[in-house]
């Protein structure tokens, strides 16, 4: 018998046995549907946190100063401003693996337009910051390199300090004043929302690296930056990357061999995989729970196949007695068990891909559905057919025909 | 004559009932030439239908020897016996044994589809074997919607389609009445006469039976008589 004769055995079969057929794809219906649901959950967890990633930046490489060894007794880093402005300009210049570098100065300050006022982070950076944060424009225009040679009195805006000192009010061209200095508006950011850590991206003012420093901060040691933001070639070349930063300052801090560096150098986007690691678990697990009842569906049609095999015996035995093989009979009842947990699955599928779009509809939550996910869970849904219908099937096909044809 | 169909040397079946052993066929040596249209006769318990199950390759003998066309049978394992069944042997049940879910046509195609023969060539086999018994115009019919007549016609179709050397027939008339049943043993005489089909009927008419050529009568699992038909 071949495979299309099999199938048109079990289809019929299955349509004389409507309700039991029905219910018993019931079960695999609400396995599969439970599987892509969870996926599609927990993949969508997993992406909210990849795009957090892709707006702080990608291929991120953050340089602080001071040591962070943990053994012994240091200067904590970060207490001593040991990076300058050399370092920055010389990692962007000078390393194969590294893209852009900008050096970068924060710090709270309270900023006052008209009768508004309001206290932000003011951040001072070259105009690299603005490629290497990936951070676009709504308004206006970025500072220049000329910008920061003069140290001229310009400055960007992140989206909720717009909000709060100007409300509609286009703020491009105005001047505000930082700690009483007045300082040029000259563009407006685009909203990156949340950091991963939960602070507000927007809640930000951009100003030259050199002005911040000579006019606002006023720090002890002059030419010197809190941290060094810095952008790999490519994903790659990250570790690369790393290793080539480490090299450079030792040599310019003039660190010799056996000491501990004086700076230390963190990759963000290692940090934010743990956290995409930590949701991937969280989505593993849903998936294995749901899988339990795509099992539960299983055991169902298995029940189901053993049933059938039971009531059919006679016509086994007409089918043996006509000179049907085992093997005959084997597939002819392992089809139909797998047309069962395919059929099942296959709408399983549509209310799995349904019942997420309601679920983010409603509750909220990002669901994202991987053709990867889908095609996993049909595929299982057939495994589950062979695996399940086996059992039943063999014992069909091992039926003696004299004692199959007697059975009434 | 040449070989002959069924060649039975010393056959023996015994059946383990539980704590006893029960002898089915005790030493039954038989010989059915081709195109030989025999009847089995013999008091339930016999051993005819045992002899039926053995000779249509359902079961294997205990001991002794059973050579179908000269080939020793009695030895073969399950799926070669399923091979045998499907090309040399058709069966006639009592109770038909139709599949009721499908229509004459398609229980006449069964044992084709077992041997994986195209469609379109197991359609026109079907319609030619349901021609041949008179029951062109029912092949649409489901089981149910026949008399018990058609429904056996529809069984001896099936039986005769892949064209087998040797038909069973396990009491065809039992569930017939008896304009039926001369029905059906003219199409079983016209078999026999015009195919060469080797045809053993069981049965325990012997109004029946007198259709044969010859009667083997069973009692206690031996032949007690071997006798031809004398046509008056």
């Amino acid at each position: 018998m071949n495979l299309y004769a099999a199938s048109k055995v079990a289809y019929r079969s299955l349509r004389a046995n409507k309700m039991r057929s029905i219910l018993t794809m019931l079960g695999m219906i609400i396995g599969v549907a439970a599987v892509i649901a969870m996926v599609a959950i927990g993949a969508g967890a997993n992406e909210r946190i990849s795009a957090q990633i892709a707006s702080v930046g990608s291929n991120l490489i953050l340089i602080l100063p001071g040591s962070t060894t943990s053994g012994g007794l240091r200067s904590g880093f970060g207490g001593v401003p040991t990076l300058t402005m050399g370092d920055a300009k010389a990692i962007g210049k000078e390393l194969p693996a590294v893209r852009l570098s900008t050096p970068s100065v924060r710090s709270t300050a309270q900023v006052v337009y008209g009768n508004q006022n309001w206290s932000t982070i003011i951040q001072g950076v070259t105009p690299e910051f603005f490629q290497i944060r990936d951070w676009m424009l709504t308004a206006g225009r970025y500072f220049t390199g000329a910008d920061v040679e003069a140290s001229s009195k310009v400055a960007v805006l992140g989206q909720t300090v717009a909000g709060n000192l100007f409300g509609e009010e286009s703020p491009i061209g105005k001047v505000i004043r930082i700690k009483r200095v007045p300082f040029t508006i000259v563009g407006l950011l685009e909203r990156k929302g949340q950091s991963p850590q939960g602070q507000d991206q927007d809640d930000i003012i951009i100003v030259p690296v050199t002005t911040a420093q000579k006019k606002l901060f006023g720090s002890a040691h002059i030419g010197t930056v809190g941290v060094i933001l810095t952008q790999a070639v490519d994903g790659e070349s990250v570790k690369e990357a790393e290793n080539q930063i480490n090299e450079l300052l030792r040599q310019r801090h003039r660190i010799g061999p056996g000491q501990e560096n004086d700076f230390s150098v963190r990759n963000l986007s290692e940090m934010l995989a743990v956290a995409e690691a930590s949701t991937r678990i969280m989505s593993l697990l849903l998936g294995a729970i749901a899988s339990v009842s795509l099992l539960v569906g299983g055991i169902g049609i298995m029940n189901i196949m053993l049933v059938s095999v039971t009531e059919r015996t006679r016509e086994i035995g007409i089918r043996m007695a006509v000179g049907a093989r085992e093997k005959d009979i084997l597939l002819q009842f392992l089809i139909e068990a797998l047309v069962l947990a395919v059929t099942g699955g296959a709408i399983g599928i549509l209310v799995g891909v349904g019942g997420s779009s309601l679920i983010s509809l409603f509750a909220k939550w990002s669901t994202l559905i991987s053709p990867g996910a889908v095609f996993l869970a049909f595929g299982f849904s057939a495994a589950v057919g062979i695996f399940f219908g086996f059992y039943p099937a063999r014992k069909a096909s091992r039926l003696d025909p004299i004692e199959a044809l007697r059975h009434e | 004559m040449g070989i002959p169909a069924i060649e039975i040397e010393n056959l023996c079946k015994t059946y383990r009932l539980g704590e006893v052993n029960v002898e089915a066929l005790r030493d039954v040596t038989l010989t059915i030439e081709r195109g030989e249209f025999i009847a089995v006769m013999g008091p339930s318990g016999s051993g005819k239908s045992t002899l039926m199950n053995l000779l249509g390759c359902l079961d294997r003998p205990t001991s002794g020897t059973y050579r179908l066309d000269g080939d020793d049978v009695g030895i073969l394992p399950r799926d070669a016996l399923a091979g045998i069944r499907r090309k040399k042997i058709g069966f006639v049940f009592q109770g038909f044994n139709l599949l009721s879910r499908m229509t004459a046509l398609e229980n006449v195609e069964l044992p084709m589809i077992y041997e994986n023969i195209a469609s379109s060539v197991r359609r026109a086999r079907a319609l030619e074997a349901l021609r041949s018994v008179g029951l062109l115009d029912r092949e649409r019919h489901l089981p149910n919607q026949m008399s018990g007549g058609e429904q056996q016609r529809v069984a001896i179709a099936r039986a005769i389609v892949n064209t087998p050397s040797l038909l069973l027939a396990d009491e065809p008339t039992g569930n017939l009445d008896s304009a039926t049943s001369i029905e059906i043993m003219r199409i079983f005489q016209g078999l026999a006469d015009e195919r060469g089909i080797t045809l053993v009927l069981v049965t325990h008419e012997t109004d029946i039976a007198r259709y044969s050529k010859r009667i083997v009568r069973f009692r206690d699992g031996r032949i007690i008589a071997d006798d031809p038909v004398r046509t008056p």
